[in-house]
């Protein structure tokens, strides 16, 4: 009992430092003199009155967003002792002493700063460098528009972090599913994804484009995952029917012919039985017929049952029946067994009947065990397994295999199609392979709850969850699409300007001086962004117009990394991005930060592919290196340049700020004195 | 006269006078409309008035003919595609079946309007990408070629027509993509055979189209050298093009000057001049002085001593502008615009040119590819106000009665440069200037191409349905939900009313939602019907019914080949051989009898009607009111 004792306690842990020293500057990034200004900054007024009602518990209406990301700014002032009293009325209105300004844009910046260390997870997981990674890291850290977003009561940064993070751990995931699929980390990871999805979905609805994303990734995997043959666990299975993988003595399946012509069909047998005489005077064994049947009926279920045993469950554990063994098949419904003798079939006289056995008592025995023969194993200890396996049911006495014939049977058969037996030795066809689609483990012995059993479905009832979903995508939809009044702003801007950073908003300006929040990107990163989304495109284009013409340029798994990497980040940007065309309400600058932070991962991504496969020689890619730091160094010119409009803190003279105005769009508030 | 004939009848009468007028579609239909009427001999002086006028003495056949000829011509070339897409002739024939009993297309292609028109070259179009698909096995033959070039002039024919022609490009398009993507997935073609077939496709599908294009607007404004009704709509430069506009051939000072009299044109407003009367602002409206508005007018830029020596007016300079006729200043204020309360008010203020100093304004040249000084007509100019910063535009919004319904002129504070902050100058008097012919302003070709595109995109966005308005639904279209009146209301009117075939229409229903007949060539169709269709639900503009119609001929062809696959499928399964080929061929006859009796019941619609409405037990239509929502 307490062996445990007997071992020293270990804990080992892996500490990538780079992770910890990317939180620490992205906190630091994020952090510094979080309170300043204390005055109420833009959008603030806004969020801001939502807090006071969550405060103050006053039920609200608005149209603006779902309610998750305001309870999380409301958690804020809940966790520093807000009262609510405060007059949201203009933008610039200094703070009264009860508004606790740090906490309540402490979990804005915590998201924001926690993004940083995240770009680089992602990129680890998409099979980058760390070096690429520390790359995408370090941009995010110098983002002017990122940081001027996140160190406010603003939600973009919270958004950003839910997208990053449901797809991070969807990578986690789907790398763990190539490792160990079903453990607890893989588990882990799929729940946090599902979790990080609807939390974006929470704080903006836009965070659904991203979800959409991720989902159709997702299903593109496992498209390949039910294509991939070498699956030897079979995830699929459980996966999407919630079915047990393994049939088992006392398995109740039904049995999908695979060939499936005329009409798909299962095996099926009912009350009734063969004619004693047919049309043509050919007699029959009287016995109840066993037929294929287009439709799902109760009357479709057969049980598999150990010819050496009388239970008709279950064991504990369960007992898999593996290619080889000799098994017997009683229909759930009546508890006849499936049989076949020498006895001409109803339309195929050359075929053995199929019947389930009647004991008539007119020496006439039973002849009910069958050999599975699992055609598609990989060994011959192989177990049957539910959907995957192809079977033959060959028959024991006879060798004849259960076949469908395809011919309707006349009204008596009440037209479904014909089962019978036919000799293996005539060949392979797959009218003789059925496969196992529906199962579950037989748990009643009586009769009567079996019945019961076999009514209830096998798998989860999703249709119902289904019509809900498409209830609610509705309805976010009309949320989405709701028309605003498209009143103007000063500063609205129209998604064209956004690329080309031809637009800016003046959040604050400092009541005496010139000092002010300006939102500004960092224009080299903004820029070199765009270009290495244009870049990828047409990359992407020319490898996949060689490909098809079968030049492989690239190594099989680089070019799958390559594919996965434009997927998630250029498709992030897309989706983030291009829906902006069609909305009617009036947009900002910051509407784009979400699209920007995915096309920022694009950009190490597309380096590193640059100097590794396209830099041929080592001195070629020296120079590439040298270059892309002299780029870096660049990027961080321009964020310390921009950085007194960024954090505020710094009074400039008019003209300074005359010399910051690069662009003619920008606004940059310059105080006439 | 019918419904849109007032439209197109009369566009067809203003190529025939050589007019220019303004209309949201591209020219190539109205041309080949004019074209018609004046071979027949039509002399082009009906007026076209109101739905419900009589022809009498005109002569009107010709273009009507045309139309009906071409929309006679979508039933074998529907046959024929059904035929090469399914190489099934029962399947063909039923899609000719329900096609020449369909009272709708039948209705559509019996007058003077755009859509036989448009629908002849869509299935022309896809006739030829059908015919030049099944050439694939022996590219660069002269079949091959003709197919492929025909294609390209028949996308030329259909965007020419209307914008909608737009899908079915789409439609070729793709069709070539996948194409090109199997020809390159074919090693045994070298780089070079695949680089000539996009190259062949290249010049017949966008190079050819885009001239042929290109060459009815050469067509079209070479032949429309008259002013008329459509001057207003465009640029002041374009119409000094026109003879008979005011600005032909007339000749006045290139740049402007200080003491100029001149008005002011918005780019973005229609007909929209800078004006100003001497009506005051009612009470409570902003600051009660004279009002400003969209009309034409003269404005006096600033006058200094008249024995000055003439000095231009330059970009950023800072003018006054002074109204001729009240001698009052263009003035603004922080008073709230009287629609638009987010803008400043714009008005009239001062006494014989004295005022005060919000009437200055700083005059900016949008496009200074002609030098800082002011062009006439060329140059674009932004008037921003000096005190407060604001840009002068119109909101577009129509005044109430006190302003005589004209537009709103206000001064925007948001800095963005949108069509409605900018203008130019029109009419320019200087006596101190030399005039010049204004011929050596007038815009190259692209120039015109391009803005009458910008007007037409305009215009089409501006047709949007009124609140509360009633507007057809895209839903209500393959349903039949609603018909449309196309004249008559009374009953003792002529009427005729536009709607499908019922039988057809509910055969075509199941149509779409069934994909069995993909494998044969139903895919096609089906792309086509869903490019025609679904584009719609998301179109912001005013629908119509007869907006299905070129998705109807896609769903007819696809229903053809439906039924067809339908009831082998039925027959085989059903019965043995024998019996199934008569289950066919009744199932076949029973349904082109059920289109044509229908047909039969229905065919007052399309043909007209005299006599009590439907409600009546004496009407023609009496019984045959089978939806409510049907007012014929």
């Amino acid at each position: 009992m307490l062996g445990f004792l007997k071992r020293p306690v270990v804990v080992t842990a892996d500490i990538n430092l780079n992770v910890v020293a990317l939180t620490a500057v992205g906190l630091l990034s994020r952090l510094w003199q979080l309170a300043y200004p204390r005055a109420v900054v833009f959008d603030e007024v806004y969020y801001g009155q939502y807090i006071s009602f969550y405060m103050k518990r006053i039920f609200f209406l608005d149209g603006s967003g779902p309610p998750f990301g305001h309870m999380l700014l409301a958690l804020g002032g809940y966790l520093g002792g807000f009262d609510g009293n405060f007059l949201w009325n203009r933008i610039g209105a200094e703070y009264s002493s009860n508004v606790p300004v740090w906490s309540l844009r402490l979990l804005p910046a915590l998201t924001g700063a926690l993004s940083v260390p995240m770009a680089y997870q992602i990129l680890l997981e998409l099979g980058f460098s760390h070096c690429a990674a520390m790359g995408a890291a370090l941009l995010m850290l110098i983002e002017n528009a990122l940081i001027t977003q996140s160190r406010l009561m603003l939600l973009e940064s919270v958004l950003i972090f839910f997208n990053l993070l449901a797809v991070l751990s969807y990578l986690k995931f789907s790398n763990s599913q190539k490792q160990r699929p079903f453990s607890l980390s893989w588990w882990f990871w799929l729940m946090l994804t599902g979790v990080a999805c609807s939390c974006a979905v929470g704080v903006k609805y836009v965070g659904v484009f991203t979800y959409l994303l991720v989902l159709a990734v997702a299903s593109v995997h496992a498209w390949h995952l039910i294509g991939d043959r070498t699956l030897s666990h079979g995830g699929l299975a459980r996966i999407t029917q919630g079915q047990p993988l393994e049939v088992a003595y006392g398995s109740q399946v039904t049995l999908k012919n695979v060939f499936g012509k005329p009409v798909p069909c299962w095996l099926h047998s009912h009350q009734s039985t063969y004619p004693m005489i047919y049309e043509n005077g050919r007699g029959s064994s009287h016995q109840q017929q066993v037929t294929c049947y287009p439709f799902k009926d109760v009357n479709n279920w057969w049980i598999v049952k150990d010819p050496g045993r009388h239970q008709l469950v279950v064991g504990s554990p369960p007992r898999p029946v593996r290619h080889g063994d000799v098994v017997q098949l009683v229909h759930g419904m009546t508890t006849r067994f499936l049989n076949t003798h020498d006895v001409a079939a109803p339309l195929s006289p050359h075929s053995q009947e199929v019947s389930c056995y009647v004991d008539y008592n007119i020496s006439m025995p039973s002849q009910n065990l069958w050999r599975l023969d699992i055609v598609n194993r990989e060994s011959d200890a192989d177990v049957w397994k539910t959907i995957l396996s192809e079977v033959r049911l060959v028959h024991v006495n006879t060798s004849v295999a259960l076949k469908l014939s395809g011919a309707h049977l006349p009204d008596w058969g009440f037209r479904q199609l014909e089962v019978v037996g036919e000799k293996v030795s005539r060949g392979y066809h797959e009218s003789m392979v059925w496969n196992v689609e529906e199962h579950r483990y037989g748990k009643s012995q009586e009769q009567k709850e079996r019945e019961l059993e076999l009514h209830s479905p096998a798998q989860m009832d999703v249709s119902r969850n289904l019509s809900f979903m498409a209830r609610f995508l509705e309805l976010q939809w009309r949320m989405l699409t709701v028309k605003s009044d498209g009143s103007e702003h000063k500063y609205s801007s129209s998604p064209l300007d956004w690329v080309t950073l031809d637009t800016s908003i003046a959040y604050w300006l400092h009541p005496r001086t010139s000092a002010q929040i300006h939102l500004l990107g960092n224009v080299v990163i903004w820029a070199s962004a765009s270009l290495a989304t244009v870049v990828y495109a047409l990359l992407f284009l020319w490898y996949l117009l060689r490909r098809r013409r079968s030049i492989r340029d690239l190594p099989e798994d680089s070019w799958l990394r390559w594919v996965l990497a434009g997927a998630l980040c250029a498709g992030g940007w897309a989706v983030n991005y291009l829906p902006f065309f069609m909305m009617e309400k009036t947009l900002f600058l910051y509407h784009y930060l979400p699209a920007l932070t995915f096309q920022i991962l694009l950009l190490p991504a597309v380096l590193q592919h640059i100097s590794d496969h396209l830099c041929r020689s080592p001195p070629l890619r020296s120079l590439f290196s040298a270059l892309v730091v002299a780029w870096y160094s660049c990027a961080c010119h321009v964020f310390i340049t921009l950085r007194p409009l960024t954090y505020g803190d710094k009074s400039l003279s008019p003209s300074e700020l005359k010399a910051l105005r690069w662009k003619d769009s920008w606004d940059i508030l310059i105080r006439k004195y | 006269l019918l419904w849109d004939e007032t439209h197109f009848g009369k566009m067809g009468s203003y190529y025939i006078n050589r007019t220019f007028f303004f209309d949201v579609h591209p020219p190539l239909g109205k041309m080949l409309i004019g074209l018609a009427g004046y071979l027949s001999g039509y002399d082009g002086t009906f007026l076209f008035q109101k739905p419900g006028d009589k022809y009498e003495h005109h002569n009107y056949m010709g273009m009507r003919g045309f139309c009906a000829f071409l929309g006679s011509l979508l039933v074998p070339f529907a046959y024929l595609i059904v035929l090469e897409l399914s190489k099934s002739l029962p399947a063909a024939l039923l899609t000719a079946a329900l096609l020449t009993f369909d009272t709708g297309c039948l209705t559509l292609s019996q007058y003077i309007l755009l859509d036989p028109i448009l629908m002849f070259f869509i299935m022309a179009a896809m006739l030829s990408m059908v015919k030049y698909n099944s050439c694939a096995n022996r590219p660069f033959s002269a079949p091959w070629w003709f197919w492929l070039s025909l294609t390209g002039i028949n996308l030329a024919g259909a965007l020419g027509v209307k914008f909608v022609g737009l899908f079915i490009i789409l439609q070729v398009g793709w069709n070539t993509i996948s194409d090109l993507w199997h020809l390159l997935g074919d090693l045994s073609l070298s780089v070079v055979t695949v680089g000539k077939h996009l190259t062949a496709r290249i010049l017949c599908l966008i190079v050819l189209p885009l001239t042929l294009y290109t060459a009815t607007y050469a067509v079209h404004f070479r032949v429309l050298n008259k002013s008329g009704p459509g001057d207003g709509f465009f640029s002041s430069a374009f119409q000094a093009r026109l003879s008979g506009n005011n600005l032909h051939n007339a000749s006045i000072p290139e740049h402007l000057a200080y003491g100029s009299v001149i008005t002011v044109k918005n780019l973005r407003m229609a007909i929209g001049y800078l004006h100003s009367h001497r009506h005051l602002y009612p009470e409570g409206i902003g600051a009660r002085q004279q009002q400003v508005n969209i009309n034409a007018c003269f404005f006096l830029a600033d006058p200094l001593d008249p024995s000055f020596p003439v000095e231009f007016v330059r970009h950023g300079d800072i003018i006054r502008l002074e109204h001729k006729e009240t001698s009052r200043n263009l003035h603004s204020h922080y008073h709230e615009a009287p629609l638009t309360r987010k803008h400043y008010q714009v008005t009239g203020y001062g006494i014989n040119g004295t005022g005060d100093s919000n009437d200055f304004w700083r005059i900016e040249v949008v496009n200074r590819r002609f030098g800082n000084r002011i062009r006439v007509l060329r140059s674009r100019i932004r008037l921003i106000h000096l005190v407060t910063g604001c840009v002068l535009g119109s909101s577009g919004k129509v005044l109430p009665k006190w302003g005589w319904e004209q537009l709103e002129v206000t001064c925007t504070p948001y800095l963005k440069e949108t069509l409605n902050s900018i203008w130019n100058v029109e009419d320019h008097i200087n006596p101190k200037l030399p005039n010049i012919s204004l011929d050596v302003l007038q815009p190259s070709f692209p120039e015109i191409l391009l803005e009458s595109h910008m007007v037409m995109i305009r215009g089409n966005n501006g047709l949007k349905p009124k609140d509360n308005e009633f507007t057809s639904k895209p839903w209500h279209w393959p349903i039949n939900y609603q018909g449309l009146r196309f004249s008559g209301i009374n009953d003792t009117d002529f009427r005729v009313y536009l709607l499908g075939n019922p039988v057809s229409a509910l055969c075509a229903a199941w149509g779409p939602g069934l994909s069995q007949v993909l494998l044969q060539g139903g895919g096609q169709l089906l792309l086509g019907w869903m490019l025609h269709y679904f584009p719609f639900f998301l179109m912001g503009r005013i629908l119509y019914f007869h907006h299905y119609f070129p998705a109807m001929l896609f769903s007819s062809m696809l229903t053809g080949i439906l039924w067809d696959t339908l009831l082998r499928l039925c027959a085989w399964s059903l019965a043995s051989s024998s019996l199934a080929r008569g289950v066919y061929v009744v199932g076949l006859l029973s349904l082109l009898l059920g289109t044509a009796y229908s047909f039969y019941l229905f065919h007052p619609l399309a043909y007209g009607m005299v006599g009590p409405l439907a409600q009546d037990p004496r009407s023609p239509m009496a019984g045959l009111k089978w939806l409510e929502s049907w007012d014929f």
